[in-house]
């Protein structure tokens, strides 16, 4: 009963000078999980958005069930029976769960909205996921990330969709969560939608898709089925080029002593109880453990964005306050690469340039004037340093891709000449090109003698990059692996806080 | 590889327990209810204090300015809901008074066609509101200034002077009692939450506009009508001034072009709309506590006057009311915890 | 080099001073007077007043914040101004700074509000708004006020020193000339159009975003201050709700001139096409001697039609 359900013919869109999609295909069938894999700025989100309404293409035919059709805007292709969740998700905070996930067509009576029909399905869809804790009633502001992505997806099933597509989706969700979802999809597919998966964690596509195809600069590359090419044989075609291996090898020399960073007994609120350790100078150190679990508060403790944080933090050897970003950090010399680029590390309208000068502004004059030559040479410095893909310096940063856009925030902090790096999930929703490259580019900074306290919940970036894995548990210190100790096993038996079989042989890195 | 099957099921922290279904309810409407809490002390206060206590002379009179902030602040809520604004609610307030002086009087027939003329001068105001803010896409602040000095001009024109009339029975079923001592307004306004906002809140279009102030990216990726609900909610709002016009002139029995009253019923309605609990932001909030902000805002004067402030001291006694009642939503910020909470 | 200045011209300027033109040939169709030099130099004179205003105006919206406590904050430093002059021997030397401090305070403390509290600017500014009014009808018991202008002040906005061009229009080169530099040579205007662009973002970059609003809510008073001043130095005495007719022109001309209400973008040099403008406006509807009813329609047609013209707000891209 495959019938061919979706087709894409010589798709162009071009935003700008952009070419962001050219004479591009894409087919999907019924009853099938389609992946749609590549970098960033290989197109794949604009092909979705094509597919989805949200964007009109310049050029080329789209197809539904053998019918040519036109999707001018969301409605339309809601109406067509393609239900999508974005990377940005499209919840209302103020309304409530219930008001969002009957959002698009809400149940009526007398041509007014009945909610206690909405409220029911809404439980309905709460409960197909498998998020029966989240109370229908409350609003969305009031949820957590993972919760909202859950209402993001309880909502598109709720639209009975033919087709489903789903854009990095899962980010932020725990693996229960990711399961749960997973099952549900599985059972949509046994039912006949089509679906359609991007994701960058290639485990996951291992596991759901049964269709791949690789987008690279706009252009299709190849459609296969999945399990006919291995997982280096892919991301050879995304890249384009042969890939050797993923992460820089580590440095061997001694540490210092004299320790870069060091964390006494922190604690706030109650999600960090009594954390202390240890970083030295030229150290990688990751955070890891479930997701929730007090990491991200603690990068921000660190930064100085907390209110009421107890305990002492020492940067090379001076006890710092934590009592804002300003006073905390800046004699300090720490840094965050905070959890979400576009809201919290960029001024998305604002040009390259300015975003990359903005947090060391003061240091490129004197008395608060800005020498706009010296600015242009150590922007165009970092620009290179890092290579950001931009045309012109002068663009405003929100038309780069994600992986550039990244790069402009670690540039921005890099020209603070920072000593303490803090990346809060820095390569999330990012193309494996780039995440190579910062990989790289955090060993560098650690050779230059930096501290960098790196959290990720992508456990072969923390096995990867890191020489020391400290893993939080209800927002305590439970585990600390070094070295040889730190592989996947280690890490998820600590994260649930269940005891380590060191007795296991550790193989040589 | 690990098996997702093989962790345990509760990965995430564990949740809080259920809250029963009214603390929703009541969360969401706040601000409405503290407006009330406020108003309804203040007014008792105003009572006792009053020579005449809680007669029906008093408690008319009272209603009466209310209700005249409470229909302009009701108007003003609909724009605000979609984090748009309506800056030409006043003049819209005051062409609407000179239309009704010179309309509604005469035979029963023309007092319904002058009503009617009155409605549709603020169906029409706010529909040129709604052209240029959602098809013209400017920015409501400016694209409103601009449209209420032209709906001041028409009033000028109307009326270069004060005067006109208007049909007395209709003046006094607007502005007089009904037998028990309830002011026709209160009932207007009544009729009016039940017969239009409510219905709109529970409406599409009403939701969207909700959506449209939550989160326009968001609703528009929806595929909810934003243009349409956003021009619905400058209709709305032309429509509420109209009606306040209406009243206005009912108590006033005529009309006239006042700038500085416009100007003041401006600002005023934002003030009221704020105090009632309805976020300048959008998303949140509702009519029904722009009403309670208003008679807060009508009552505080009334309480001034009634305590024998020096004349002289009130408008600035008015003006450290206000940004303390406003104030009060900044208690918030002590139970922050987050910096990056206060930073939007 | 003419690629750096040419990255800069925006569009919406270049519209402006378009319309400059036409309203020039427009007026001077109807009086041949209309482009003398005589009555250039006045217009520029009275659009002074307005362009030091809107001055202040354009940083706080650049926040993406607005100052609604213009006018009578304008009126308090026409007041405070007369006042002081009034204080004996060192009157004449205190009325100008103390206007200028006067403003300076009224406006610090919107910063306060709008920054530390967390109000939102245009309630709180609202509120000062009427604050200020309370204070001034205290002042005066609700009469005007008798006391003069100081030769002082009189000499700022009035007299003619330099090539003949009134000192007024020097008041307002000085004050639009420390702005513009401001804005766009110092790191504290970078700070500005970052906050305006995400306050957020500016936060995490370790910029003091609370300390910038409110310097800057601080110097539109100032500059509404310093605009009361000078009004009372013209008409030599001030007047109860002589700010009045300032508020809305100056957010007019902001907004003509490039900058977008939102914050985040806009020049000065394009506010300063915007007062002309807007100024211009003015004058030609009161030579026409059109009816005040036809004047008021057709200011807010024209600011409509200048707006869809080149004002609007890009259609949102996903």
């Amino acid at each position: 009963m495959s019938a061919l359900l979706f087709r894409m013919e010589g798709v162009s869109k071009h935003f700008g000078g952009v070419r962001a999609l050219e004479n591009a295909h894409f087919e999907c069938e019924g009853g099938r999980i389609h992946a749609v894999l590549g970098e960033n700025g290989a197109g794949k989100s604009t092909l979705i958005k094509v597919m989805a309404g949200v964007l009109k293409p310049d050029s080329g035919s789209l197809e539904l069930a053998g019918t040519p059709i036109v999707l001018d805007r969301p409605a339309d292709a809601a109406r067509a029976g393609i239900v999508s969740v974005f990377q940005e998700l499209s919840l209302l905070p103020d309304l409530t769960v219930a008001d969002n996930i009957a959002l698009a067509s809400p149940p009526r009576r007398f041509g007014l909205i009945d909610s206690r029909q909405q409220r029911r399905i809404a439980e309905e869809a709460l409960e197909r996921v498998g998020a029966t804790d989240i109370h229908p009633l409350s609003p969305v502001r009031d949820l957590p990330l993972s919760r909202r992505q859950m209402v993001e997806i309880a909502k598109a099933l709720a639209r009975d969709p033919r087709i489903l597509i789903l854009d990095e989706a899962t980010s932020a969700l725990s693996s229960a969560d990711v399961a749960a979802v997973f099952r549900v999809l599985k059972k949509l597919r046994g039912r006949g939608v089509a679906i359609v998966y991007i994701s960058h964690r290639m485990r996951e596509i291992d596991e759901l898709a049964d269709d791949c195809t690789v987008y690279r600069n706009g252009r299709h590359v190849a459609t296969f089925a999945a399990a006919t090419k291995n997982a280096k044989e892919i991301v050879e075609m995304m890249i384009g080029r042969e890939v050797k291996s993923v992460f820089p090898p580590r440095s061997t020399r001694p540490l210092e002593e004299k320790p870069a960073l060091q964390v006494k007994h922190l604690s706030w609120a109650n999600h960090l109880k009594d954390v202390s350790f240890t970083i030295r100078p030229g150290e990688v150190v990751g955070l890891g453990g479930l997701d929730g679990q007090g990491q991200r508060e603690l990068l921000l403790a660190l930064f100085g964005a907390l209110i009421g944080v107890t305990g002492e933090v020492e940067a090379n050897g001076k006890p710092i306050s934590l009592k804002g970003p300003r006073k905390s950090g800046e004699q300090a010399g720490i840094a965050l690469i905070p959890e979400d680029r576009k809201a919290e590390g960029l001024m998305l309208p604002m040009s390259v340039r300015d975003n990359v000068s903005f947090a060391a502004i003061d240091r490129l004059g004197r008395f608060g004037l800005v020498d706009r030559r010296a600015e242009d040479r150590a922007v165009d410095e970092v620009v290179r340093l890092l290579s950001i893909k931009v045309p012109n310096l002068d663009a405003p940063v929100g038309a780069l891709s994600g992986g550039n856009q990244q790069k402009v925030v670690i540039g921005k902090w890099l020209m603070t000449q920072p000593r303490i790096i803090l990346l809060n999930d820095p390569t999330r929703g990012i193309d494996v090109g780039t995440k190579q490259e910062i990989y790289q580019l955090l060993r560098n900074l650690a050779d230059a003698r930096a501290a960098i306290l790196l959290y990720s919940t992508d456990y072969a970036e923390l096995i990867g990059c890191c020489d020391r894995v400290l893993i939080l548990y209800d927002g305590a210190l439970v585990g600390s692996l070094e070295g040889g100790a730190i592989n996947e096993r280690n890490i998820v038996a600590r994260a649930h806080n269940l005891a380590i079989d060191t007795s296991a042989p550790t193989v040589p890195r | 590889m690990i098996e997702p099957s093989a962790q345990p099921k509760a990965t995430t922290a564990p949740s809080p327990p259920r809250r029963p279904d009214w603390t929703y309810h009541f969360a969401a409407q706040r601000g409405a209810w503290i407006a009330l809490l406020i108003f309804a002390a203040m007014f008792t206060l105003f009572a006792c204090e009053h020579p005449a206590g809680f007669s029906h002379n008093v408690i008319n009179t009272a209603a009466n300015k209310g209700a005249l902030l409470a229909l302009v602040a009701m108007a003003q809520t609909f724009p605000v809901l979609t984090s748009g604004l309506d800056l030409s609610v006043g003049m819209v307030f005051v062409l609407t008074n000179c239309v009704a002086s010179t309309l509604v009087s005469g035979s029963p027939w023309r007092v319904a066609v002058g009503v009617s003329a009155v409605l549709g001068t603020g169906l029409a105001c706010g529909a040129l509101n709604g052209a240029v803010v959602v098809w013209g896409r400017l920015q409501p602040i400016i694209a409103t200034l601009a449209t209420g000095s032209l709906f001041y001009g028409a009033a000028l024109w109307l009326r270069p002077s004060p005067g006109g009339t208007v049909d007395d029975g209709l003046a006094e079923a607007l502005t007089g009692s009904l037998p028990g001592g309830i002011p026709c307004s209160i009932v207007l306004l009544a009729a009016l939450v039940f017969f239009v906002w409510l219905p709109y809140r529970h409406s599409v279009l009403g939701r969207a506009a909700y959506a449209v102030g939550s989160s326009r990216q968001a609703a528009f990726m929806s595929g909810l009508p934003v243009a349409r609900a956003q021009f619905a909610t400058y209709v709305l709002s032309g429509f509420f001034s109209a009606v306040g016009g209406l009243l206005l002139t009912g108590l006033t029995l005529s009309g006239e072009a006042n700038a500085m009253l416009g100007g003041s019923y401006n600002l005023s309605s934002v003030a009221a709309v704020v105090v009632g609990g309805t976020s300048l932001f959008g998303g949140s909030g509702g009519a029904v506590g722009s009403i309670f902000g208003a008679f807060v805002l009508r009552t505080i004067g009334d309480l001034l006057f009634v305590l024998d402030l020096d004349p002289l001291w009130q408008p600035l006694f008015l003006g450290v009311v206000l940004l303390f009642s406003v104030g009060l939503s900044s208690l918030r910020l002590l139970r922050i915890k987050n910096r990056l909470d206060i930073y939007r | 080099m003419l690629s750096a200045w040419t990255r800069k011209v925006d569009k919406r300027v270049l519209a402006s001073l378009a319309c400059i033109v036409l309203l020039l040939l427009g007026g001077s169709v109807y009086s041949r007077n209309f482009l003398s030099l005589a009555y250039l130099l006045q217009q520029l004179q009275v659009a002074s007043f307005l362009g030091i205003v809107a001055t202040g105006t354009m940083i706080v919206i650049l926040l993406g914040h607005i100052d609604l406590s213009v006018p009578w904050v304008v009126t308090l430093g026409g007041m405070m101004a007369t006042a002081a002059g009034g204080w004996g021997r060192i009157g004449g030397a205190v009325a100008i700074p103390f206007a200028f401090v006067c403003g300076l305070g009224m406006g610090l403390v919107n910063g306060i509000g709008v920054a530390y509290l967390r109000i939102p600017s245009m309630i709180f500014t609202l509120g000062m708004n009427a604050i200020a009014q309370g204070l001034m009808v205290v002042h005066t018991s609700g009469f005007a006020p008798q006391e003069r202008a100081t030769p002082a002040m009189h000499f700022l906005s009035v007299d003619r020193s330099i090539l003949g061009i009134p000192n007024a229009v020097w008041m307002w080169v000085l004050t639009g000339g420390l702005a513009s530099l401001l804005l766009s040579r110092t790191a504290f205007g970078r700070r500005v159009y970052a906050i305006g662009n995400s306050e957020r973002a500016a936060y995490l970059s370790r910029a003091n975003t609370k300390l910038v609003i409110m310097t800057c809510f601080g110097i539109s008073g100032a500059c509404s201050g310093l605009a009361g001043m000078l009004l009372a130095g013209y008409s030599t005495k001030a007047y109860q709700a002589m700010g009045d007719p300032y508020l809305m022109p100056a957010i007019a001309a902001v907004v003509i001139g490039g900058t977008s209400i939102l914050g985040g973008r806009g020049t000065y040099y394009g506010t300063v096409t915007g007062i002309i403008v807007v100024t211009l406006l003015q004058s030609i509807l009161s030579i026409v001697q059109v009816p005040e009813a036809g004047r008021q329609v057709i200011y807010g047609a024209v600011i409509l039609a200048m707006l869809l013209t080149y004002g609007r707000e890009e259609k949102s891209s996903v």
